[in-house]
Formats: structure tokens, C-alpha cells, sequence
């Protein structure tokens, strides 16, 4: 990954103090709407690492996210709060074991398969969910309590309050974006990065592909899986739709809106969606209509997402005065 | 359990495996011929439902209902071919996957703005709306054994078609090598075009057929879609033979899973996948 261009490093730092900014608002509708944003922004990068950089199209990524948001809510007791510390890094864990071992399997598809397969297990997930008695089945269930952030006895922070959960999950989007930025140089990232641009080179490099696949999958996966402990105790409810299909649909959607392999992009992608979406929905009940015809759109023509423009705005910057000269002279 | 009981699940599991076939045999065709993943296919599914129900209210016959529809998704498949598929086949497979998406979301509007979200019933043809006593107190409906009966004759002629017709010929050489097929004359535009009206008009159909036994809802083409999915997968891409049974081996698995562990039979189908995975990660039909 090479450093940011000037303008995007200033846009960047502008967002960033806007949402810092936010809460000052005072409008707790609009803190919860930008807090959601947030955590499906972490979900958004944590499958553009798959997507972007890896070259594996996962259409199953809600199941991580889902196996995450039901862990917390089983694993927590039911009259009393959990703790943050001990749920959040066990939800995580859980989402990314399951991601290993769904990996184990779907890994050894490429192309379309991978896609149908990876689908196919997010499926089976759902109705794991959807037709047992382990989480309520379709009715799903309820996180009493939020875990507490305790330290020594002193609470900290708490996940109950609009805004302190407002920054705890904006320092956690921060946090997963430098980890991430951080994770693609070094050469662990290099490989995955290799992979996605050509896998069979870095095979017969000696690079034991299926284990680095593994490796982004299950890394993935864990990410995915803070995005969905975070949606959990956002609404304080889980149920089978939040592992659905169309959850892993929306999510691939924001990678490619904002403009996949940029990591930046999937957050601001994560922002237009869900903007749409409340835009659509307050417009008109039939408003998937629109969603759907928006979605045909961006793919027919717009196929580099909101990232391209900032490209086009930059090769635009530069190109210009050295087009003038030549014609000019 | 006695066997008359083994019977009529023997039966369900082939009925429904063959209409499965009907939807994943036309994925499959698409998926190996045009080299496009089709979320939609589901919707067609979906549309040939709706269509059944409304168009046999309309006429008050389904079989008319049936030959009309057949005809107007045909048309449809062509018509969206052209406008958008046409342009999806030199993109990659993850723009395939959102477009379509994108269609699944519009079709399924346009159903709820058009025909409602309600769940509607289709009556079934009065002279097949009868049961073939078993034992003194269980029989079976004769309208599914039609439904079967109809499958199979429908995969025979696409057998016919594919193997002994000169177009089907020319089918199987796109599936092998898109350019030397196209090199050696063979209007392969023409052929894709045919392939999509085809394998729409099967989703369509299967839908129609399947409309007075599961009735009409919001959504039925989103599970139809994702067990097509599994079907090819484990069939392997491109077969249709491989879809024939794939799809009876799901058929099974859904059927008796929900007979010996109800709670478990939405899982059952994902688990036989993986199993396969395992054991032949290109499907059990893969092409050489």
C-alpha cells in the first residue's frame, strides 16, 4: 500500500473530526444512525480485505457477523451484564473459528463456486439459527444487558449511553482501518495482495496459497464478527435476519460502492448505503424498487465506486496543465 | 413407520428434486455456456409463480395459463438478455453477483406493487385433482405425480435437444470453447441469447408447475435460488446430468431431513454439500 495521496489524507482527517464532531448535534436519532453506519463500515473492510485484496468474492459474510452478534448474546448471563472484556475478544474468537473452519471448506473452490459456496454456508448458518432452538429460532432473542466496560471496579464507559457507545465504536472503526492499512504492508498482506493479483505466480513462488487464504478468510471473519458483537448491543436484540443473504449482499454492496481494494472506500460506502436506504425507505414503501435500480446503475456505469471519483478528481488535478501547455506550445 | 409412509416421502423427495432440477438445470446451462452467474434465476421462479396464479384467474385454465406464461418469460428472458446480460459477460463475476442482486430486489417490488404480498393459492386442474388411496387412510395426490411426471418427460427433451439437434450441438460447443465454437461460425450471440430465454422459461415454468402445490408468497424464489445453487455445486458447473441428480439427492436429503430431524432439515442440504466438498471439490460431474 503506498502512503495516501495530499487530498485524500486531508478529506480523511476533515471526516474524521466531522464524526469526532457529531455528537455535539445533539440528535440522538441521527448518533444511532451514524453509529450503525460505523459498525457496518467495520463490516464493510473487514470483507473489502476479502474482496479487495484477496480476490475471493465471499457472498457469505453475514454469517460471521451473525455468529458474532448470537455469541454475546449466549454467552452473556441472562439477568446480569456480561463483561466487555471477556465477551467482545470471545464473540470475536468465535466468529473467526467459525470462519477457519468454513474456510477449510469453501476454500477449496475458486471462481463462481467459491461465490455459490460460500453463499451456500452462510445458508446453512441461518437456518442453524433459524430452525433450532438455539437462539430463539426466526422469533430471535434478547441481550438483557449490556456488557460493562469495568476496570478495577470503575466503570469506564458505558455501552448504554448514545454517545460514549458512539465513540467506543467510532475508536473501534479508527483502530480496525489501522490495523487493516498496517496488516497490507506487511508481508503477510503482500501475500494476500500477490494472491488476488496472481495466484498462480505466488503458488509457484513457493507461497503455500491456501494457508494465506485461509489466513484473510479467518482474519475476515473475526472482523466481521466485532462488526456484528457491536450491532448487537447497539439494538440489544438478535434474529436470523441479520445473517441473511441480503445482509451479505447489502455489505458487498457498500465494498463496491465506496470501491473495493481501498479500505477507505468500504467506510464511505458504508455511508451512502445506509443513507440511501433511510432516503429510499422515507420516500415511498416500495423503496427496494429504487434501491434495486440504483444498484443496476452503479454496476452498468459506475463500476469503480466513490473511490474512482477521487482518482478521476486527481488524475483530473494533475493532467490538466500539462494538456494546456502542449496544446498552448 | 410403514412403508406406505416411506412411499409417499419417496415420492415427495423425487417430485421436488425434479422441479429443482427444472431451475438448476437452466442455472447450470447459463452458468457453463455464458459463464454468468444469475442471482435472478430465483426471481424467474418467483414470476412464473405469480404468473400461474394471476394469469389462470384470468383464463380459468391453467394449462392456458402456463402456455401464456411460457411464451411472456420467454419474451422477458430475451428482452432482459439483451438490455442487460449482454453486457455483463466480459465483466467479472462480482458485478454479475450485484446486478443481479440489484434485479432480485426490483422484481420483487414490482410483485409486491403488482400482485400485493399477500399469500395466494392456485386451484389445480379439476381432472388432476384427485388422490390414489395407498392404504385405508393414506393416498397420494395425483397432481404430484403429474408434476413429476411432467419433469421428466421435460428432461428427456432437453436430453433429445442437447445431444441429437444441430442447435444443440452448437450449445455444447459454446459449453467446451466459446471462441472456437465462434470461430467456426457458430453465431454464439444468437446462442446466448436462446440459452437465457431457455433456462428462464425452465425457472419459469417449474414455478408454475409448482404454484398449486406450495402456493404463491413473497420471497419463494430466494430459497428456490440458493438450493439451485447447491444443486450445481454439487453437480458441477456446466452438467445437466450432474444437475439430474444433484437435484434428486437434495430432494431426498430436504424430504426425509424433515421427516427424521425436523430441526435440522434446513441444514441437512448444506451438510451433504460440504460433504461432497470435501470429497470432490469440482462436483461430482465435472467437465474434463
Amino acid at each position: 500500500m503506498t502512503p495516501l495521496p495530499k487530498t485524500l489524507q486531508a478529506t480523511f482527517l476533515a471526516s474524521a473530526l466531522a464524526i469526532a464532531l457529531f455528537p455535539l448535534a445533539n440528535s440522538p436519532f441521527y448518533i444511532e444512525l451514524v453509529t450503525k453506519i460505523m459498525i457496518m463500515a467495520i463490516f464493510a473492510m473487514s470483507l473489502d480485505l476479502l474482496v479487495g485484496y484477496t480476490g475471493l468474492v465471499s457472498f457469505g459474510h453475514a454469517a460471521y457477523f451473525g455468529i458474532a452478534a448470537y455469541a454475546v448474546v449466549l454467552i452473556s448471563p441472562k439477568y446480569e451484564a456480561a463483561s466487555l472484556w471477556l465477551t467482545l475478544p470471545a464473540s470475536v474468537l468465535i466468529a473467526a473459528a467459525s470462519a477457519f473452519v468454513i474456510g477449510l471448506f469453501v476454500l477449496r473452490t475458486k471462481g463462481i463456486y467459491f461465490i455459490m459456496v460460500t453463499l451456500a454456508f452462510a445458508q446453512m448458518v441461518y437456518f442453524l439459527f433459524h430452525d433450532t432452538g438455539l437462539g430463539g429460532g426466526s422469533d430471535g432473542t434478547y441481550l438483557n444487558f449490556k456488557p460493562e466496560a469495568k476496570l478495577a471496579g470503575y466503570t469506564l464507559f458505558d455501552l448504554g449511553n448514545t454517545r460514549h457507545f458512539y465513540y467506543f465504536v467510532f475508536a473501534l472503526m479508527l483502530l480496525v482501518y489501522l490495523f487493516l492499512r498496517r496488516l497490507l504492508q506487511s508481508p503477510l498482506g503482500r501475500a494476500f495482495i500477490g494472491i488476488k493479483v496472481n495466484e498462480h505466480r505466488m503458488w509457484s513462488l513457493g507461497y503455500p496459497v491456501l494457508r494465506y487464504k485461509l489466513a484473510s478468510f479467518t482474519i475476515a471473519g473475526g472482523l466481521g464478527g466485532l462488526a456484528g458483537y457491536l450491532a448487537a448491543c447497539q439494538f440489544g436484540f438478535v434474529n436470523p435476519e441479520i445473517l441473511s443473504w441480503h445482509q451479505s449482499g447489502n455489505v458487498l454492496l457498500m465494498v463496491i460502492l465506496g470501491g473495493m481494494g481501498t479500505l477507505y472506500g468500504p467506510i464511505a460506502g458504508a455511508f451512502a448505503f445506509v443513507m440511501m436506504q433511510e432516503y429510499f425507505s422515507a420516500l415511498t414503501k416500495h423503496w427496494q424498487l429504487l434501491m434495486g435500480g440504483l444498484i443496476v446503475l452503479v454496476v452498468l456505469f459506475f463500476p469503480g465506486g466513490l473511490a474512482s471519483l477521487a482518482d478521476r478528481f486527481k488524475t483530473r488535478g494533475v493532467k490538466k496543465p500539462v494538456v494546456a501547455e502542449a496544446k498552448h506550445g | 413407520m410403514d412403508a406406505s409412509v416411506y412411499l409417499i416421502q419417496i415420492l415427495n423427495s423425487i417430485q421436488y428434486g425434479l422441479l429443482l432440477f427444472l431451475v438448476a438445470s437452466g442455472l447450470t446451462l447459463i452458468f457453463g455456456i455464458m459463464g454468468i452467474i444469475n442471482l435472478a434465476h430465483g426471481s424467474f421462479y418467483m414470476i412464473g409463480a405469480y404468473m400461474a396464479f394471476s394469469l389462470s384467474a384470468l383464463t380459468g385454465n391453467l394449462f392456458l395459463a402456463i402456455l401464456l406464461g411460457i411464451i411472456l418469460s420467454v419474451i422477458l428472458g430475451i428482452v432482459l438478455e439483451w438490455l442487460l446480460f449482454s453486457r455483463l459477460y466480459r465483466r467479472e463475476h462480482l458485478e454479475q453477483v450485484l446486478l443481479t442482486f440489484g434485479l432480485i430486489l426490483i422484481f420483487e417490488e414490482l410483485r409486491s406493487i403488482i400482485a400485493g404480498d399477500d399469500v395466494h393459492g392456485v386451484p389445480i386442474p379439476a381432472f388432476l385433482n384427485y388422490s390414489i388411496p395407498l392404504t385405508e387412510n393414506q393416498s397420494y395426490p395425483v397432481y404430484r405425480l403429474f408434476i413429476s411426471g411432467v419433469c421428466l418427460l421435460i428432461a428427456g427433451a432437453m436430453y433429445l435437444f442437447i445431444q441429437r439437434t444441430r442447435l444443440g450441438m452448437m450449445i455444447r460447443a459454446g459449453n467446451t470453447n466459446r471462441e472456437m465454437a465462434q470461430s467456426l461460425g457458430v453465431n454464439i450471440n444468437l446462442i446466448y441469447r436462446l440459452v437465457f430465454a431457455l433456462g428462464m422459461a425452465l425457472a419459469a415454468f417449474a414455478g408454475m408447475l409448482a404454484a398449486p402445490v406450495s402456493s404463491v408468497f413473497p420471497g419463494m424464489g430466494n430459497q428456490v435460488l440458493i438450493l439451485s445453487f447447491v444443486v450445481v455445486v454439487i453437480g458441477g458447473i456446466g452438467s445437466v446430468w450432474g444437475a439430474l441428480v444433484a437435484a434428486l439427492l437434495i430432494g431426498f436429503a430436504d424430504t426425509f431431513g424433515k421427516v427424521f430431524v425436523p430441526d435440522y432439515a434446513g441444514i441437512a442440504v448444506y451438510l451433504l454439500m460440504a460433504a461432497i466438498l470435501l470429497w470432490r471439490p469440482e462436483g461430482l460431474f465435472r467437465r474434463a
